[in-house]
């Protein structure tokens, strides 16, 4: 039982990181059709443009706001007008194999300029730990959990109790309707695509002190952030949480009493499984297109 | 004319087979992780034989000769190991270095051993240098020499009656794994859990749960280097406690660059590190520092030693002969007062094991301290 309590902390800390990847999934997918198999690789990169500015003798509190703001202008801004603008009309899947190129280049960029080997990150949560129910948890755990939970209610409050946010739910429902009643669609657009930057970079903060900085990390997060949105519900972004909370406690329990080696597996046929009876994901919204 | 044509002609040839003869360059190839989850292994490596050429040819080479690498890049993936090597050996190098992994190893010191071309290596799987294969040198003791004296510290010192072992489900790990857990059996040590992971594994919380549960008096870590550092990360944020004890990469540099502050604490053997109180050895980790700006690993030292080893061979042999280096470096001893960049001294048997001095570490505020040194036993 304390074991399973151990690997729920665990597993609801890093589904948490998941979480907020796939939560950019899916509003870049509500907004702009965008699938994005870079995903996994924008979770890796501001890690390393956070340890480029340190390497420049800066602190670690600026690298953290420079490697933010960097991430909004080349993850953000960048990829919506150098690639998705220009794909996107051509339709869904160039631009879904555009982000697969992309992904490539970003990690051999990074192996190329930066290193193939892995580096060491600071982690922004203090090493210790506290007890809880007669466990000892690591405040990292905790601070993780935390900080990612506290993202997720900001953004929720975003999307459903602020002006921007009900303009941004109406571009994503229906662009037509809303360019019609006077919202500004491009801007909720790009302002969607700024804040999966934001998501990917506060991930990448979270993450790389547990996975170190290594220009393969993000082939595991991609797929398992993908594997999250689906489950959820790739339309919704409470889905998206949902479904990323999910996908880490099981991959955790998987690991420990199934086994190591099928760990990876295990998720998959969880999503196989939800796609058979539940194709809308667990929290989403069926929908329907005429051909 | 054409009498002219054939006279320059052969004048060219007689030109050139004299300068391969002597004074051509003496061609090395190197096939070795340079990306991929080994990177860390394959740079080091790659850099200790770059430092070792630039030296060498810098005092006039090896029987006048100067010595020449090429370097490959098989991305930690045995597949590509064996095209590279492959292509490689097409190159008739003298001898070929690497790879690291022993699953690489595996895989390609057949094609080496084919071709009659010697093949130092850095695995360390027990199994490389047991199956006849007259052409395979270690620069590093393979399992069967390390883990006797890991299972013997950890029932003389630390007293233990179970051990979690942990390891890394490839050649490397699975060949650790049989070797420890029979080491242990003599010792009536109980293996409390026994957890293989996966190369390039990132998340180990699930694993360290496990450990927790299992109880241990403590745990036998043997992974690669940078999931070593994701362990020791996990097993510190969770708080275990029970001493932890691997074979060289868990004590290595890399693992303590990257895992910090949780890899205080952890113990090893290791069969070469840049801490050894040996003067030779202080000297090279000098000379590494300054060219590359960091410090080296053992991967660092046994690129270093693979290319002392070919200069002592060679000079041994008095001539560069492919065919017959092999059969000249098994039951040689080189000694440092020979040949310095040996750094230590060392004897090769038939099999191209290795016998050398070795260490006891523990890892005191991020740096190895050697605690312990096994002498050479022969």
């Amino acid at each position: 039982m304390s074991n399973l309590l151990d690997l729920l902390v665990a597993g609801l800390a890093t589904g948490a990181i998941y979480a907020l990847v796939a939560v950019g999934f899916t509003l870049l997918w509500q907004t702009s059709q965008t699938i994005n198999f870079a995903q996994g690789e924008f979770v890796m990169l501001p890690a390393f443009l956070m340890l480029a500015v340190m390497h420049a003798g800066a602190p670690f509190w600026l690298a953290i706001i420079l490697g933010i703001l960097l991430s909004l202008l080349l993850l953000g801004l960048g990829f919506k007008l150098l690639l998705v603008d220009p794909m996107l009309r051509h339709g869904v899947l160039p631009l879904a194999i555009a982000t697969m190129a992309l992904a490539i280049g970003m990690k051999e960029a990074v192996k190329q300029f930066f290193s193939a080997e892995a580096s060491p990150f600071p982690s922004i949560v203090p090493a210790g730990d506290v007890s809880i129910l007669g466990r000892v948890i690591s405040l990292q755990s905790l601070g993780v959990l935390a900080l990612a939970i506290a993202v997720v209610i900001g953004l929720t409050l975003l999307l459903n109790r602020t002006s921007i946010g009900h303009q941004m739910q109406a571009t994503a429902q229906n662009p037509t309707v809303a360019r019609i009643i006077g919202v500004p669609v491009e801007r909720m657009i790009l302002l969607t695509f700024l804040i999966n930057a934001f998501l990917v970079a506060l991930a990448s903060l979270l993450i790389t002190p547990i996975y170190l900085a290594k220009f393969s990390s993000g082939e595991v997060l991609g797929q398992a952030a993908f594997i999250a949105a689906i489950v959820g519900g790739f339309n919704q972004v409470r889905g998206a949480i949902a479904g990323g909370l999910l996908i880490g406690v099981v991959d955790n329990l998987a690991a420990a009493y199934v086994s190591t080696q099928y760990r990876a597996a295990v998720p998959m046929v969880l999503l196989i499984v939800i796609i058979l009876f539940r194709p809308q994901g667990l929290l989403g919204r069926p929908e329907e297109r005429t051909v | 004319m054409r009498s002219g044509f054939f006279a320059g002609l052969l004048l060219a040839t007689v030109s050139a087979t004299a300068a391969f003869a002597q004074g051509a360059p003496i061609k090395l190839a190197d096939v070795a992780e340079l990306s991929g989850g080994g990177a860390t292994v394959g740079n080091n490596w790659k850099n200790g034989i770059d430092l070792a050429i630039e030296e060498i040819n810098a005092k006039g080479g090896v029987l006048g000769r100067k010595l020449e690498v090429t370097h490959a890049d098989s991305q930690s993936n045995p597949g590509v190991a064996r095209a590279q090597v492959q292509k490689a050996l097409d190159n008739e190098p003298y001898v070929l270095l690497g790879p690291g992994y022993s699953g690489s190893v595996k895989v390609t010191s057949p094609l080496a051993a084919e071709a009659g071309i010697a093949q130092i290596m850095g695995g360390e799987a027990a199994e490389l240098t047991q199956g006849g294969n007259k052409f395979l040198f270690r620069t590093s003791f393979g399992q069967q020499s390390s883990m006797p004296k890991v299972a013997k510290y950890i029932n003389d010192e630390l007293k233990a009656k179970s051990v979690a072992v942990v390891w890394v489900n490839n050649d490397f790990g699975k060949g650790g794994r049989d070797v420890i857990t029979k080491e242990f059996a003599k010792y009536n040590i109980k293996v409390a859990a026994d957890l293989s992971t996966e190369a390039g594994q990132a998340d180990f919380a699930a694993d360290v749960s496990k450990i927790k549960a299992a109880a241990p008096d403590a745990v036998f870590i043997y992974l690669n280097e940078e999931e070593s550092a994701r362990i020791l990360k996990e097993l510190k944020r969770q708080a275990v406690t029970v001493p932890l004890m691997g074979e060289t990469t868990l004590v290595g540099q890399k693992v303590v660059e990257l895992a910090g502050d949780a890899a205080n604490g952890a113990r090893g053997h290791v069969g070469l590190t840049t801490d050894a109180p040996v003067d030779l050895v202080k000297a090279f980790r000098e000379k590494f520092v300054k060219k590359y700006n960091y410090v080296p690993d053992h991967n660092g030292l046994k690129g270093y030693l693979a290319i002392y080893m070919i200069k002592a061979t060679t000079d041994k042999m008095g001539k560069v002969d492919p065919k017959a280096f092999a059969d000249t470096l098994h039951g040689l001893t080189i000694k440092a007062a020979n040949e310095p960049g040996i750094l230590m001294d060392v004897t090769f048997d038939e099999k191209g094991d290795i016998d050398r001095q070795g260490f006891l570490v523990e890892i005191v505020e991020g740096k190895q301290v050697v605690k312990q040194v096994l002498p050479k036993l022969n």
